[in-house]
Formats: structure tokens, C-alpha cells, sequence
């Protein structure tokens, strides 16, 4: 059963928030939604970016408190 | 109170020498005791490997015995833990001894996992292990030109390594006589060519300076050894004459085998260092998931804030602060420049253009990091 897992890359300059959804991806199953938590601002533009390059599904993107909270879905 | 510190790489002897150090009067009492467990005699600097991969140092230079950098008040066994049994606050380990604890700190580290992608442990040369960087090396010698490609898995220990491999490769070459007959190609998963966005804007023009051609979001499918090509996810195909990686890692087996955490990181609290759900167990160093980078400086950073920490609860039975993700890496940017980066939660890094007197205090650092083992600096 497909499951929304947090990946949570708060104040997280290195590897950063990209690298590692890049690693909850591998370890998720088809159909996952993973919930990326970002305080960096360009997180919601390089993740959509890459999410659709490499052909997963971009799902959602918001910002709160200063937090970007963006949900992709494993697609393969 | 008995601390069992599991792992004696650079985490692990940091904090044990760091807490030998501040409890001297409880260990002497014995209100305190301090053993750890290890899977080897000898403590590797690890760091060291990138010079071994290039010919700018030697095998034993990257070796001490363990036994000499600790503190002689800690019980060092070399007996590694097989069997984590945490509600009765026991291992077991490899000789079938088990080992009590009030408090436990797991460093055990980490692992290269080229064997995560098909075709990569085969086709290309990697410097994380002493064979293998020993290996590679002597590929470099016999190399005689065409397409140098690096390429880069995730996640991976230190996180400066493909920068550094890249450069040092570039005045390898160079050195050699061959910068006409090589290119060195040079790839990165995400959309820049370095995850810290400071680092990319000096690196990408280094790169662009010295010829070295770069593409970005790219990450490792499959390597054809056949046709010496490499596959990306994103649908790109790099050809190389000589396959250079910085694989991904896992964390240790037995950390998986003990189902402490997924592909061996244990769930850690990012700012107290416990393990999630746990008050008496501590992760240190690549063991942890916090997403930091696997770096020594990472594990060195963590270890002073356990030190004090653990060294307090045995004093007044409260830690005293929390570990505010301070990293601090050296970046080579070839055989004789280099600068750094450092930055913790709250603050990016700000690099500084390369000089000779930071790669010149690198490289005594490569010394003097046995005094830091040793808890001295």
C-alpha cells in the first residue's frame, strides 16, 4: 500500500534537500508519496525541476512559515 | 555509569579520548567506565585515500594502531558488536561476549555500495578503500588518454570528494605531460556541481577555466562496460575511457541485520544526537540519518557536543547543550591550492578563492589529525 513518507532536509545545506529525496526515492515503492520539508527557497524550483526530468509526478508545492513543504509520487 | 562505545574510527576515539579526559576522577573512582568495541586494531585515516589514489601518499602513512591513540583508562576490545539487544541495554558481540551498558554511542560508519548500481563495481576505479585506491592509482599510471568521467552516487562520504578527485586528477595529468590527451569529464546528481550553492558558483568557472566539461542531474543508471558507456536516470549517456566514482554508501551490515535503521542509518535526533526513541543511545558520525554531510568533520564536531554532554550527565545527570550541525571541509582544488568550507544548520558556507597556505595547512592537518584523535585538538 502506497504510504506519504517525510523527508525532512531543514536546514540542511549539504547534501540539501534534493540529495535527499534522491535517496528516499530509491528506497521507496512505486506509488509513495514523499513529502520533501525545505527551509531553502530554491528547493521549489530545482526539485520540481529534476522530479519531472527524471520522470516521477510532481504532486504539490507550498510554503509555510518559512518551510516549503513539496510532495512528489515515486512513478517508477 | 558504563559507556560502551561501538566503532573506533574517527567519531568513536574522538569522543572516547574526549570523556577519558573529563572524567578522570569518576573513572579512578569507578563511577564511571568507558569500553569500546572494535572491528579492527589499526585506525585508518580515511581522508588520506584521495592522496593514495593520486600517488601523494603511501599505505602506512594512513595508519596507527588504535590501541596507542586512546586513553589508557578506556577498555579497548577488538570484538565487534554483532547483536544490538537495546530494551535489555546488552550487545553481544563477535566472540560471544556481552557487554552491559547504561549508555551506548554507536559510530560504526559507513560503507561503500557501488554494488547498488549494475556494472559499476566492475567498470569503474573508486579510492574508498585502501585496495582500491591503491588500484586506481595504478590505473591512473597506465592510463595513456581519452575521456576521464567522474561520476557520482548518493549518498556519499565527504562531500567534497568528486570536487577534489576532479582536481587533483586535472594536475595529475597535467603533471604528466598529458592535460592535451585527456578530458576530464565531471557529473553531479542534482542542477549544480556541487550540493552547497556556495561551492558551485567557484567550482563551475574553475571547472570552465581549466577545461574540465561538467553536466548536471545526473544520476548513475547502469554502466556498459562493453560499450564504456555510463546511464543516467534522467535518460543521459556519458562514453568514458576511464570511469572514475564517488559511490553511494550504506551504512555498516549489522546496523541493517538489527533492523536499526533502513540501509544501515539509524534514526537520530539531529540537535541531541540520541537515537530516535532511545535516552540511553547516542549515533555519531555517517551512522546517523541526519541530512548532513558524512564527513570527519562532522563526526569530530559531534563528538565534542557528546563529549560534553555525556560527560555532564555523569557529572549532574543532565546533558548541557545540543550539536548545532557545524561541518568544516577542506577542498582541494588540485596539488597545491585549496580552500574550505564551513556551515552549520542556520549558515551556508562562504568559500574563499583557493590559496597555496590552505592546502599547505591541509596538508598538516593530515598529521596533525592524530592529535585530534587523540582528543587533543
Amino acid at each position: 500500500m502506497a504510504e506519504r513518507k517525510i523527508v525532512d532536509g531543514k536546514g540542511s545545506f549539504c547534501p540539501g534537500p534534493l540529495m535527499e529525496l534522491i535517496v528516499a526515492l530509491k528506497e521507496s515503492q512505486v506509488g509513495d508519496e514523499l513529502e520533501v520539508l525545505s527551509t531553502d527557497k530554491g528547493s521549489a524550483n530545482d526539485i520540481p525541476e529534476w522530479v519531472r526530468k527524471v520522470g516521477h509526478e510532481f504532486v504539490s508545492s507550498s510554503e509555510d512559515g518559512g518551510v516549503w513543504h513539496i510532495v512528489v509520487r515515486k512513478a517508477k | 555509569m558504563k559507556i560502551l562505545i561501538v566503532g573506533g574510527g574517527m567519531g568513536g576515539t574522538i569522543l572516547a579520548n574526549n570523556l577519558a579526559r573529563r572524567l578522570v576522577q569518576e573513572l579512578k573512582s569507578g563511577k564511571a567506565q568507558i569500553t569500546m568495541l572494535s572491528a579492527s586494531d589499526k585506525h585508518m585515516y580515511q581522508p588520506g585515500l584521495l592522496y593514495l589514489a593520486v600517488g601523494r601518499m603511501t599505505p602506512d602513512e594512513l595508519y596507527r594502531d588504535q590501541a596507542g591513540l586512546l586513553e589508557p583508562s578506556i577498555l579497548f576490545h577488538v570484538d565487534p558488536v554483532e547483536e544490538f539487544h537495546l530494551d535489555a541495554n546488552q550487545v553481544k558481540t563477535k566472540s560471544g561476549k556481552v557487554h552491559t551498558y547504561d549508555l551506548m554511542v554507536i559510530a560504526t560508519g559507513s560503507r561503500m555500495y557501488p554494488e547498488g548500481i549494475p556494472g559499476l563495481a566492475e567498470h569503474a576505479e573508486t579510492f574508498y578503500t585502501e585496495a582500491s585506491a591503491l588500484k586506481m592509482f595504478k590505473r591512473l599510471q597506465s592510463f595513456e588518454g581519452g575521456k576521464v568521467v567522474i561520476a557520482v552516487g548518493v549518498p556519499h562520504k565527504c562531500p567534497m570528494a568528486p570536487l577534489e578527485i576532479t582536481f587533483m586528477l586535472h594536475d595529475y595529468f597535467k603533471d604528466r605531460g598529458m592535460s592535451d590527451k585527456v578530458q576530464l569529464h565531471y557529473t553531479y546528481p542534482i542542477n549544480r556541481v556541487h550540493s552547497l550553492e556556495n561551492v558551485a558558483k567557484w567550482a563551475a568557472p574553475e571547472m570552465d577555466r581549466l577545461g574540465i566539461t561538467y553536466e548536471t542531474f545526473f544520476n548513475m543508471k547502469e554502466v556498459d562496460g562493453d560499450k564504456k558507456v555510463v546511464r543516467s536516470e534522467e535518460g543521459g549517456e556519458v562514453p568514458y575511457d576511464l570511469l572514475i566514482t564517488i559511490p553511494a554508501h550504506r551504512g555498516m551490515e549489522v546496523v541493517e541485520q538489527n533492523k536499526l535503521g533502513q540501509n544501515g542509518w539509524i534514526p537520530t535526533n539531529r540537535t541531541k544526537l540520541n537515537m530516535e526513541g532511545r535516552e540511553n543511545v547516542f549515533v555519531l558520525g555517517d551512522t546517523t540519518n541526519i541530512p548532513i554531510s558524512k564527513a570527519g568533520s562532522t563526526a569530530h564536531f559531534e563528538a565534542d557536543t557528546l563529549g560534553e554532554n555525556i560527560a555532564a550527565m555523569v557529572k549532574m545527570g543532565t546533558p548541557v547543550r545540543e550539536y548545532d550541525g557545524k561541518v568544516f571541509c577542506f577542498i582541494e582544488a588540485g596539488k597545491d591550492r585549496a580552500t574550505y568550507a564551513m556551515f552549520n544548520y542556520q549558515t551556508p558556507p562562504d568559500p574563499k578563492a583557493p590559496t597555496k597556505a590552505v592546502h599547505w595547512f591541509k596538508m598538516a592537518y593530515n598529521k596533525l589529525y592524530w592529535v585530534s584523535a587523540r582528543g587533543l585538538l
